[in-house]
């Protein structure tokens, strides 16, 4: 027996030891390394999580898109050129003639009434994208028009700031899906959600070969492609989720790219120089909500304090350099209407006269829920100190991130550590940190502003109106006067915005990162 | 006493099937019930977590009537033991539900997570059980010296040292400086897709199409977490097979075989083993179960796309059907491993037949 055991073991070591690995991806894939565990619908229409609109993107146009060089710009994709009517309702898009999806069916402007009236009638999660732009279930039919093959028009209800509809239209949500190939597979009515949920049916660079969840995701070229077919022939993602394990694979040359690296492993990184690193600040932001339902937060002057009581360049100095920058409003930067201004540090002595104003000098104590996260920990932990040098405790509750948001939905935190990331290009998203139109616990509409309990009727008024603002210079200077009004009274304590890097082996030509997965295309990439 | 005497004394033919039969419906009853608490408890668990699994799927940013629907379709506004009802009725017609998380089928989602964990948790037995019998043995053998010694420190350090950190360390000098080995994942982006997948494992999927290349990166793939797992279930089968091997090594037949002469090699390897291999099968079918369950931090390391990365990720997104799903298959594996170490009882040992 110790016989065969022996000679077993030297023979699957010899074949093992035997010729050296293919180390190298191929010449013509571009292989990455990344988290997309989150996927769960790869439908247009119904996804939402942060990884499925990278997929999304190569697989579909969208009418049109940011800039990836100035995002507060819109360039045309599927739509030439646009027109908007004198009374600012109508919205007419010339389409391009040359377009074919990966079906062969040609695109026409029955593919965007298809696609927009999808998203509205399938009433799922994003479709309150389009249902805010005034298209329901309910109208669609007379709100979209196919005036002709190449013309696409739609007539909105209200005088909508033209900025903000193109950015909402310039949202992954909005990928013009091939209405033939759709119709073929409906089964009662679902508009091809079913099959969609597996498949891509658009007229992007890439098709889907393959996804298998929490795996591998294999798309290949689209040699028809509108825009020129794209350099490499394939794309993969492999989901690795510890990050120095994304490393190894980084440096044996098994992956190209690897997205989610932390400090400790960038940094030996940069230092052996070999590599290229790509950034690019994100549309997500990291926040710490006050429950002004719980006292003592209902007192303005109790928020501010707290503002002075956290040390936010200390933090991004330490342990969140690389990843994140400080921002204390509700805009991400690049965007329209974002500035610069920052009122905030770490001050204890400010704070502890603005908490004797209160009457509480004796300070206070309060939890904070927090997902069981190494960064947020960590920010929690160094908020916790920080409180602590005005006397005021605070209790650490960790759980799931799925708890955490529980919890804050229901109203029942003291204060709320989390994100929030952008879902189009438009200040317009993130006015959920400054509208809320029922503070009642029955309200339909459950904004940020509501799970905080906090509501100021002039802002909301004011950022309602910022949505209709049809000059984009008057818009722009609008939500920069609201964000310094804001930062003093707000309920929440804006913290940083997220970088994202991308560590790149040299051989790989033209890798870019844009503020959302929106924007993170891969047909201009190359290799050497 | 020997080995005869104790032996069951024969029966009619008659009387012994009615008792396999009877037996069998006992175990068959006895089944049902263990699956039907252990289905309850886990369903129960899914419940009470203070997690909304409609949030999951709707995102967090959804108005409240489509938020309303969606409850609506999972049945999350029925009573607790209605959605338990509803549940296991629908388990009892082979439908074990959509998963929240992948959007894909239940049963779908199993059957190509579980092969993976399958190839890797047999191949670690195999390995645990290779090296850790013999080692066992030899330290039973030179209790306290130094063999004794060595195997205890190889043991103490597979019980106590994070299995995440062994495995980085593992890829780090394995794969990264020496090149032995494949990294993460089940094979190279070259091999992918090449084998058609017959039944999930790519080892055995590979022998079957005759892709002896993809057979090879498969095995440069699996090696590293397979013998991660090995070395753990070596540390436990080991500790295992020296106290039951001291205590064979005690008894008087030991010293009525080498008072006849029989050769030490024999008395150890031959007699005293075979007497310690039905509470040995016991020890490495535990090890065996507790490995198919998945690891979770092995196949996070090794980006392994296994069961317990499954379970892991639908229970913290309180995705029932998926942890049901999952949990029924835990509970079968350890049926299914009793069974068969049930079998092997009787194969080795002549009074259980």
């Amino acid at each position: 027996m110790l016989k065969t055991v022996f000679t077993s073991t030297a023979l699957a070591t010899a074949l093992l030891l035997s010729p050296a690995l293919q180390a190298a991806t191929p010449s013509d894939a571009l292989v990455q390394a990344s988290r997309f565990d989150d996927i769960i619908s790869l439908d247009p229409a119904e996804m939402y999580e942060i990884s499925t609109f990278e997929v999304a993107t190569n697989a579909y146009d969208k009418l049109v898109a940011y800039d990836l060089d100035d995002t507060s710009k819109i360039v045309p994709q599927l739509a030439e050129s646009w027109e908007v009517s004198e009374d600012g309702k109508t919205f007419t898009f010339t389409l391009r003639d040359d377009v074919t999806f990966h079906s062969g069916n040609a695109f026409t402007a029955e593919d965007v009434v298809y696609t927009f009236a999808r998203l509205a009638a399938l009433d799922v999660g994003p479709s309150f994208l389009i249902h805010d732009l005034g298209i329901t279930p309910d109208n669609h039919e007379d709100v979209l028009k196919a005036v002709n093959e190449r013309t696409f028009e739609m007539t909105l209800s209200e005088a909508f700031a033209p900025s903000f509809v193109l950015n909402v239209l310039s949202g992954g949500n909005f990928s013009i899906v091939d209405s033939a190939l759709l119709e073929e597979q409906a089964i009662e009515g679902d508009w091809g959600n079913g099959w969609l949920k597996n498949n891509t049916a658009g007229s992007g660079p890439f098709q889907l070969d393959q996804m298998v969840p929490n795996d591998r995701i294999i798309m290949s070229r689209f040699d028809d492609y509108w825009d020129g077919a794209a350099e490499l022939g394939r794309l993969m993602w492999r989901h690795v989720e510890e990050p120095a394990t994304q490393r190894l694979l980084l440096e044996q040359g098994d992956v190209d790219v690897a997205r989610n690296l932390l400090a400790d492993q960038l940094e030996p990184l940069r230092a052996e120089g070999t590599l290229q690193f790509v950034e690019a600040t994100l549309g997500t932001q990291l926040y710490m909500g006050l429950n002004v339902s719980h006292e003592p937060l209902d007192d303005v002057r109790v928020r501010q304090a707290l503002k002075y009581l956290v040390d936010y360049e200390g933090m991004v100095e330490t342990f969140m350099r690389d990843a994140w920058i400080v921002n204390q409003t509700f805009l991400p930067q690049g965007m329209l209407g974002h500035v610069d201004s920052e009122p905030f540090s770490y001050d204890p002595e400010r704070a502890k006269e603005l908490l004797a104003e209160a009457g509480y000098e004796d300070g206070f104590s309060l939890s904070i829920n927090v997902a069981t996260n190494q960064e947020r920990m960590d920010t929690a932990q160094a908020v916790q100190a920080s409180f602590a040098s005005a006397g005021i405790e605070l209790e650490i509750l960790p759980s799931d991130s799925r708890t955490a948001l529980t919890t804050y939905r229901a109203r029942e935190h003291d204060i709320y550590l989390g994100t929030w990331g952008i879902d189009y290009f438009d200040p317009n998203t993130n006015a959920v940190f400054v509208a809320n139109e029922d503070n009642s616990p029955e309200a339909a509409a459950n904004p940020l502003t509501w799970r905080n309990a906090w509501q100021e009727e002039e802002l909301t008024e004011r950022v309602k109106d910022l949505a209709l603002e049809r000059d984009e210079a008057a818009r722009d200077e609008g939500y920069q006067a609201l964000i310094e009004e804001w930062q003093e009274v707000s309920p929440f304590i804006m913290l940083f915005q997220q970088v994202a890097i991308a560590a790149v082996r040299p051989e790989v030509e033209g890798f870019r990162l844009a503020p959302t997965n929106d924007g993170n295309r891969h047909h201009r990439v190359s290799k050497d | 006493m020997t080995e005869r005497s104790l032996a069951a004394p024969p029966r009619l033919l008659g009387t012994r099937l009615t008792r396999r039969i009877r037996s069998l419906g006992g175990l068959l009853a006895s089944l049902a019930l263990t699956f039907l608490g252990l289905l309850c408890i886990t369903f129960l668990i899914g419940r009470i977590i203070p997690i909304d699994p409609a949030l999951a799927i709707v995102g967090d940013r959804a108005p409240a009537h489509v938020y309303e629907r969606v409850r609506e379709e999972l049945g999350l506004n029925l009573p607790l033991w209605q959605q338990f009802f509803i549940y296991v009725g629908q388990v009892l017609r082979g439908d074990f539900g959509t998963s929240v998380l992948t959007g894909r089928p239940v049963l779908e989602d199993i059957a190509r997570v579980f092969p993976a964990t399958l190839e890797l948790a047999t191949l670690g037995i195999l390995i645990g059980v290779i090296f850790g019998v013999p080692m066992g043995v030899v330290a039973a053998v030179h209790r306290d010296r130094w063999p004794d010694q060595l195997v205890r420190v190889i043991g103490l350090v597979g019980y106590s040292v994070p299995i995440f950190w062994l495995g980085l360390v593992g890829l780090l000098v394995f794969y990264a400086k020496l090149g032995w080995v494949g990294g993460s994942g089940r094979l190279d982006f070259f091999h992918e897709g090449i084998a058609p997948s017959v039944t999930g494992m790519i080892l055995i999927d590979a022998a079957i199409a005759g892709e002896w290349d993809v057979f090879r990166n498969a095995l440069h793939h699996i090696v590293l977490p397979a013998a991660l797992l090995g070395y753990f279930s070596l540390a436990y089968i080991s500790r295992m097979t020296r106290s039951l091997m001291l205590e064979q090594l005690n008894q008087e037949y030991i010293t009525t075989a080498r008072v006849k002469g029989v050769s030490e090699a024999r008395v150890i390897w031959v007699h005293a083993l075979r007497n310690i291999l039905v509470p040995l099968i016991t020890v490495v079918a535990l090890s065996y179960a507790s490995l198919l369950e998945g690891s979770v931090l092995t196949e996070t390391v090794f980006a392994w796309p296994g069961l317990g990365r499954y379970l892991t990720n639908a229970l913290l997104a309180a995705d029932m059907a998926a942890v049901l799903g999952a949990t029924i298959v835990v509970g079968l594996v350890f049926v299914g491993v009793n069974l068969l170490s049930d079998l092997l009882y009787r194969l080795v040992d002549p009074r259980a037949r």
